[in-house]
């Protein structure tokens, strides 16, 4: 009746799981308790939930991925404490089997249910008010996408509880991850959250390439398209290419554990190279996916606050298409010693050290939009400078391991943690951050503090750099990834240097908890009335803060790159029209959540062999799908008359407040 | 004005019976002499893979020319693109595992290829 | 100070514009089969890597059955033909004739699903499971994915006959043909790909 589920699977006897368990029980309770208590369910459901507004799923994705960078950070500080202690004669305090789950959790996590939620978040929140669009091309699927990768996450989260995680990293080689070796349901959770998440990703992909394609605003040619939605068109294309990969792989993979069949297994014929091969075509593209809008926040923050146009739009669009395609050609830098021998090693080594051209072609583009401007140093500045520094560290690390005969000396050694790290802190978490201070006037209608925003980013900078260059030390010195214990006592000190770097990062993440708290206590005092609050350049910052559901009332007419700007240079913007038309909009549907619900319980019931209840829910989820199908109410019009009345209630305000301004320079022509 | 636009996002082209025909025609002597390659052994041995290859991707453009209507004509650009777009990864994924598998094996696995 | 007031001149159009999604779905979809493209050539790929490593076990030569899958071949050539015929009706507007073509398709969909089931059946029947080899694990989830994909087909002609008795051959019930359409004869496509490379090239 249960598959392989009995109470004996939620792990009693460790002490550790069942204190997160119990605060997690207890926090949980106390949410659903508040949401009950000042009857928000409804609010919840109707205004969140159902939601097909590219605005609030893009919020939902931010929240799913900043609770995630929680939990993965939980995860990263358990392993830099255990490390810490666990040399010589000392075992630490998490025995090899957890260990293995938290270091294979927290690389799962924060790849796929921290990073990736919050740049599909971002490319939300941001694309279609960039494009001058409504919306994105199927907001309906939009909403599945985010439901699928929701359940993803409830899966993830699940397998703290009930039975165990995978313990075979964050890629799962098999033959570790065949059921040979691994009979456990930890490797199963993997490949259904993975599974879920990833078809999500991928609807998503298909969904903004349309949008990109076909919804720009009258004018928008691809050459006066902004630079984030630019990086976001080809981290999609990457997107639909890539994911379809890593579904093979991982379906293969699921194939050998419950079909017995033998793709990677030692025996009958089965070849683990393959997986590796297979995964990694995946793997390359996937840190391009992530680091590209990165690029495109940080290209977009830099111009805005140097006061000038981006230097170099042109091969900053070049240097985007060219990193994405040459990602497709690197995937095998991962596996140098594996041996294809010297001709292709050094094919996709060149390969590697071919993608610094491009990249360093951004680079001297931000540093030349510097150049002679007149830079406003707010946060996101912060981090685009920590990020600039730091990231062109990584990446002299990285053509260094692109060296195959270097490879072979520090292949899965700390260095190349610290490697990737590097690039991955240095670049996307810096990017998210960055995008978080610079957007969220425009998801939220307010501000967040400065103060707090500044100690979050000097304590992640500097705490990086604790963390981390020490395990490039270590790394040299012969210690490998992945230990829950070593012999050598002499590495002691630069595990402890390390987990206190650890400590200075937590506090960085505190601060930023901090702030969002803060500036939602204070919003008052920050509210953007503008819509416009840093003296923007693109159309996002030509509506309104938070944007009304329509974004835009008429659709605006390109004729610039910095659009915005150029019509305030010219006192064009904020047009009020004698006549507003009837907006055609598309209607909420609670179809994806309830799909979303049914995944889960697909996936569920395929971890446990609960075929029933897999049945059920794959039954489900294309029930609901035909259903939506038969819906043929999905769009309604919104009155040209509600169009202006909301128009109107910003706009008079606004040109009484232009007109106090009166002359003052564009830049600081915002409240 | 929903039926004007539907033929216009269709590219204006959906065939006519005389083309489906012609398609079907060429697919079926494609079909059929990709099969007497192998199944009547007439084909000097040499030719009969690069026969093979020449006889598929034939049926492959036939097929994507006659039924699914791809064409050159500008406003069916995008779909070409997306397809010349996608050509490119399937063959970096196909030749790239093949090369980099092949190179494994003999390296690594000598004994253990072809058996 | 800005007090221009623009005049609706271009509203109509832009109103329109987001009226249409037609042209936008087909994009879409295209784009949709296009990754699904890359599912296969993964499998591909695999299936070209794992195709001699036999374990021992039976090879392409002694499994294969040529003219059984001629039969296969036929079956989808031809439905591909009788779904061309049914979206000839359609943008002539002949809603039984769609009807008659859609279900005529989905008869040799279906005899195509039920041969490549029977060929599947008889093999593992023979001790050539799936897991009997690499090769064998490769082959039955090649071609077990298109068959999958030609079943997800034929689950959406049985819901396309129903849209169009219940609402006849309106613009999204169109656009919905239009769209299995192209997913019915991209599996083809792949099938012309399976036949070559898995059986004629396996037998040689």
């Amino acid at each position: 009746m249960f598959g392989k589920l009995s109470l004996s699977s939620i792990p009693f006897d460790q002490p550790i799981v069942m204190g997160t368990l119990l605060m997690v029980a207890i926090g949980g309770a106390a949410l659903f308790g508040g949401i009950t208590y000042f009857r928000k369910w409804g609010y919840l459901w109707n205004e969140w939930f159902t939601t097909v507004d590219h605005k609030k799923i893009g919020v939902m994705y931010v929240i799913l991925a900043l609770v995630m960078l929680l939990r993965g950070f939980a995860d990263a500080i358990m392993m830099r404490g255990q490390q810490a202690l666990a040399a010589g004669g000392a075992q630490g305090y998490l025995p090899p089997h957890h260990f293995d789950q938290i270091f294979s959790a927290h690389g799962t996590i924060m790849i796929f249910f921290m990073a990736m939620p919050f740049i599909v978040g971002l490319m939300n929140l941001v694309v279609p008010l960039q494009i001058g669009a409504r919306d994105v091309a199927y907001p309906f699927l939009n909403s599945l996408s985010f439901w699928l990768t929701a359940s993803g996450v409830v899966l993830i989260m699940l397998s703290l509880f009930v039975g165990e995680f995978s313990t075979t990293g964050w890629l799962a080689y098999p033959p570790l991850s065949e059921l040979q070796f691994s009979p456990g349901v930890g490797v199963d959770y993997y490949i259904w959250a993975l599974q879920l998440s990833g078809l999500g990703t991928t609807l998503s992909g298909i969904n903004f390439i349309v949008t990109i394609l076909r919804m720009r605003a009258p004018g928008m040619t691809l050459m006066k398209m902004p630079v984030f939605s630019w990086t976001a068109l080809v981290t999609n294309v990457l997107i639909v290419a890539a994911f379809p990969v890593l579904t093979v792989t991982l379906a293969l993979l699921g194939a050998d554990r419950y079909l017995g069949m033998h793709f990677f297994t030692n025996d009958l014929g089965g070849n683990a190279m393959m997986y590796v091969n297979l995964i990694w075509i995946w793997g390359h593209p996937e840190v391009y996916i992530l680091v590209l809008p990165c690029f495109g926040v940080f290209s977009e923050i830099i111009s805005t606050f140097s006061g000038k146009p981006l230097f170099g739009y042109k091969s900053m669009v070049w240097a985007t298409v060219a990193i994405g395609g040459l990602s497709f050609l690197v995937w095998l830098h991962h596996f140098f010693t594996m041996g294809s021998g010297a001709n292709v090693n050094a094919f996709f080594g060149i390969a590697t050290m071919v993608i610094s051209i491009p990249t360093g072609v951004k680079v001297f583009n931000w540093l030349f939009t510097m150049y002679r401007g007149r830079v406003r140093f707010t946060v996101p500045v912060l981090w685009t400078i920590g990020f600039m520094v730091t990231f062109v560290i990584g990446g002299m690390t990285g053509v260094l391991l692109a060296v195959p005969g270097a490879d072979f000396v520090l292949h899965n050694s700390l260095f190349l943690i610290a490697h990737f790290h590097n690039m991955i802190i240095g670049g996307v978490v810096f990017g998210c951050l960055a995008a978080l201070n610079f957007w969220f006037p425009k998801a939220t209608g307010f501000k967040l503090e400065e103060r707090w925003g500044k100690w979050s980013f000097w304590c992640w900078l500097v705490g990086f750099y604790v963390a981390f260059v020490p395990l490039y030390l270590l790394g040299f010195m012969g210690a490998t990834r992945r230990m829950q214990h070593y012999d050598n006592v002499a590495w002691q000190p630069y595990f402890v240097v390390a987990l206190i770097g650890a400590v200075i990062i937590m506090a960085g993440i505190g601060f930023t908890v901090l702030q969002i708290a803060v500036s939602i206590r204070n919003r008052d005092s920050n509210r953007d009335l503008t819509g416009d609050p840093w003296g923007g350049r693109t159309l996002e910052w030509a509506t309104s803060s938070p944007a009304p559901f329509y974004n835009f009332a008429v659709e605006p007419q390109i004729t610039e790159l910095d659009q915005f700007w150029a019509d305030k240079e010219h006192k064009r913007a904020y047009p009020r029209h004698a006549h507003y038309a009837d907006i055609h909009m598309p209607r909420n549907t609670g179809v994806g959540v309830v799909m979303g619900g049914f995944a889960t319980l697909l996936g569920f019931g395929l971890i446990w062999h609960i075929w029933w209840l897999a049945i059920l829910g794959l039954v489900g989820m294309v029930g609901s799908f035909v259903v939506r199908a038969y819906d043929r109410d999905v769009d309604y019009y919104v009155p040209g008359a509600e169009v202006e009345k909301i128009e109107r209630e910003r706009l008079v305000p606004l040109h009484k407040l232009i007109d106090q301004v009166g002359a003052a320079p564009a830049e600081q022509k915002v409240a | 004005m929903s039926h004007a636009h539907e033929q216009a996002a269709h590219g204006g082209k959906h065939g006519s019976l005389s083309s489906y025909m012609v398609g079907f025609g060429l697919s079926l002597v494609l079909t059929l002499l990709s099969f007497g390659c192998v199944m009547t052994g007439m084909v000097p041995h040499h030719l009969v893979v690069p026969g093979l290859m020449v006889f598929c991707v034939a049926q492959v453009l036939v097929q994507l020319g006659f039924f699914l209507h791809m064409g050159i004509a500008p406003e069916q650009r995008e779909n070409l693109m997306v397809a010349v777009c996608a050509l490119v990864f399937i063959a970096i994924v196909v030749i790239g595992s093949l090369w980099v598998l092949h190179n494994m094996n003999a390296y690594m696995m000598p004994g253990m290829s072809h058996g | 100070m800005n007090t221009s007031v623009i005049t609706a001149g271009h509203d109509v159009a832009g109103h329109h514009e987001h009226h249409d999604d037609g042209s936008k779905t087909l994009l879409g979809f295209w784009i949709y089969l296009m990754s699904d493209c890359l599912i296969f050539s993964g499998l591909f790929a695999t299936f070209a890597v794992m195709a001699h490593s036999y374990a021992g076990g039976p090879t392409g030569k002694e499994i294969f059955d040529l003219k059984y899958v001629l039969g296969e071949t036929m079956l989808l050539l031809v439905s591909s033909f009788t779904f061309g015929m049914a979206m000839l009706n359609m943008h002539a507007g002949r809603r039984g004739k769609v009807l008659a073509w859609l279900a005529i398709t989905f008869l040799f969909g279906a005899a195509f699903v039920g041969m490549e089931i029977h060929e599947f059946v008889h093999l593992i029947h023979e001790g050539a499971g799936p897991d009997r080899s690499a090769f064998l694990s490769a082959y039955f989830t090649l071609v077990g994915t298109h068959g999958l994909h030609v079943t997800c087909g034929l689950i959406w002609i049985v819901v396309m006959l129903d849209m169009v008795r219940r609402y006849g051959l309106d613009g999204l019930v169109r656009r919905r043909l239009s769209c299995l359409s192209l997913f019915w004869h991209f599996l083809d496509v792949i099938w012309i790909c399976v036949f070559t490379f898995v059986y004629l090239h396996g037998v040689l």
